[in-house]
């Protein structure tokens, strides 16, 4: 145990203690120019008084971890989990709109990477596409997307899932088709000798074994949807979600709304990124330890 | 009855610069509950020979028949048992499922699956190893699950190809004597792939010496061993008489040049 404290715990201890350092810092450097022109001219000056005002500001430039946690408790607890307000409830809408998207992207991904590992034709066709689709910025995209979905009557969580799951299928696609074509030549003869049909070779082989390259394209492609959720919340008007807070934050200058969105954001990423590694953990132990 | 009748069989591999001719005009008839051994340098198709009778390699010409038809339909009515060279074993399904396998893809109930498993597992050795993970095992053992995992479908004809070349000597003695007692206690017809002299005449009733560039039968040798056999077989004048023909045959080959 204190070995283990030695080599991890302690760097990691060590490397956030000054971090944290500097973010109180880089706070007071940045917020205390605005800070001594909000104080009172007659009332005490010197260090202790500007740092007492850089405490207690509305709209700090850069606020403090402290500072920002109070903030985020103050608006989960002092308000009804269905006011908009509440910063749970936004990010409910966003993880929705993250869920859903990523439940579309890695059906889409992985049908498509089916696809393609079967046939050749769809291979030369399909995958330069594949690839191409994501040197489009989704920042162009995502407008776009709620425009043309909202004429044909698709409203709310549809489009914004829609986006998701265009930035998320690609690591799955890419992912399964290297995975899918991973079984090695032995083992497809095997399965040849046994006159296996192509149904069960995807069973039985390709699948199971694509295991090891599905789980880490999901890692990536959850980091990808939330990312996907706050671009696809910013351009509906600023209604719900972690995006949209982000945007209205930034519009009134709003740190407090701003950080408090990025770090529920972060949050959610981590939650969705645990439940993966669960899922991991859960199929590493079925498999008797490794994958 | 033959199992195997081969007849003029060539197989040709277009290489990058040059077509390399793998096998030529090959013959090769395999009786009922033989056990022939294919022995050769690398190189002489002895490998590619085994694959074309399991209808992994395409013939280029020639005639083949695997009991009485082609290799295909024997290959689609699983007619045959195939040990790579490598265990080739799943590795995210423990011994008892890898072993079920070739059972499940016949789509026969699990019980009974569970239960043919636990037979083979007793003949190779493995009950002890059912829930333990490929690599968990030594190679050696890794093999007897490969060999366990053919034979789980009773087939009649058992192709192996250089099952026992990766392990030490010890494991491979083991092993050629399990197999030995496998196949007299079971009576299928055996072809094996190998490229040691001794693991050669221990286990046939038929040495085919075969040599490279092209690849093509040189010489079949009948062995005059009697059927039941034990590892000093291998001290005796009659052995060391016929390791002495399968070595005499190589050089003719010109396998030592």
């Amino acid at each position: 145990m204190t070995d283990f404290l030695r080599a991890r715990a302690l760097p990691l201890a060590t490397v956030t203690a000054m971090l944290l350092a500097a973010w109180y810092v880089a706070a007071y450097v940045l917020n205390a120019p605005q800070a001594e022109a909000l104080m009172d001219p007659d009332g005490p000056q010197g260090f202790w008084a500007v740092l007492q005002a850089v405490w207690s500001m509305d709209r700090p430039v850069l606020p403090t971890p402290d500072q920002i946690a109070t903030n985020l408790l103050n608006s989960i607890f002092n308000n009804p989990i269905t006011s908009p307000r509440n910063f749970l409830l936004q990010t409910f809408y966003t993880a929705q709109t993250a869920v859903t998207g990523l439940a579309l992207g890695a059906i889409f991904g992985i049908a498509l990477a089916t696809g393609i590992v079967h046939s050749r034709v769809l291979d030369r066709s399909v995958m330069p596409w594949v690839i191409g689709s994501q040197t489009i910025p989704i920042l162009a995209i995502a407008p776009m997307v709620m425009v043309a979905l909202g004429n044909i009557g698709f409203t709310g969580l549809a489009p914004k899932a829609a986006i998701v799951g265009y930035l998320s299928f690609f690591p799955i696609t890419v992912g399964m088709v290297k995975g899918l074509r991973s079984p090695e030549p032995m083992q497809l003869d095997l399965m040849r000798t046994y006159n296996a049909s192509r149904t069960a070779i995807f069973t039985k082989l390709r699948w199971p074994v694509s295991m090891a390259f599905l789980l880490p394209a999901l890692k990536v492609a959850v980091a990808l949807s939330v990312t996907g959720a706050i671009v696809a919340e910013l351009p509906t008007g600023a209604t719900v979600g972690l995006g949209a807070r982000l945007l209205a934050g930034s519009y009134y200058g709003q740190t407090f709304m701003m950080w408090g969105a990025l770090v529920l954001a972060s949050a959610l990423a981590l939650t969705l990124i645990g439940i993966v590694r669960l899922a991991e953990f859960w199929l590493r132990h079925a498999r008797g330890g490794r994958l | 009855m033959n199992v195997i009748e081969a007849e003029k069989l060539n197989i040709v591999f277009n290489a990058a610069d040059r077509p390399v001719v793998a096998l030529q005009d090959v013959d090769l008839t395999v009786a009922e509950g033989d056990f022939v051994s294919l022995i050769g340098p690398s190189g002489c198709g002895k490998t590619t020979l085994l694959r074309a009778i399991a209808d992994l390699t395409p013939l280029t010409s020639g005639d083949l028949r695997v009991n009485g038809i082609s290799a295909e339909e024997a290959r689609r009515q699983r007619a045959y048992g195939y040990v790579f060279q490598a265990p080739a074993l799943f590795p995210w399904r423990n011994i008892t499922r890898n072993i079920t396998l070739p059972l499940e893809l016949l789509k026969m109930p699990k019980p009974a699956r569970e239960q043919r498993a636990a037979e083979n597992m007793e003949l190779l050795g493995l009950s002890a190893f059912g829930r333990k993970f490929p690599w968990q095992l030594s190679g050696g053992m890794q093999q007897r699950v490969s060999i366990a995992r053919a034979l789980s479908f009773k087939p009649s004809l058992l192709l192996m190809d250089e099952p026992f070349g990766a392990l030490d000597e010890i494991t491979r003695d083991n092993l050629n004597l399990h197999l030995h007692e496998l196949w007299r206690r079971t009576g299928m017809t055996c072809v094996f792939v190998t490229h040691s002299i001794p693991e050669a005449v221990f286990l046939s009733t038929r040495i085919v010496v075969m040599s490279p560039r092209p690849g093509r039968v040189l010489k079949i040798i009948e062995t005059t061993l009697p059927a039941v056999r034990q590892l000093d077989l291998r001290e005796t004048p009659a052995f060391i008489a016929i390791a002495h023909q399968v070595r005499e045959a190589l050089r003719e080959g010109h396998s030592y040049d």
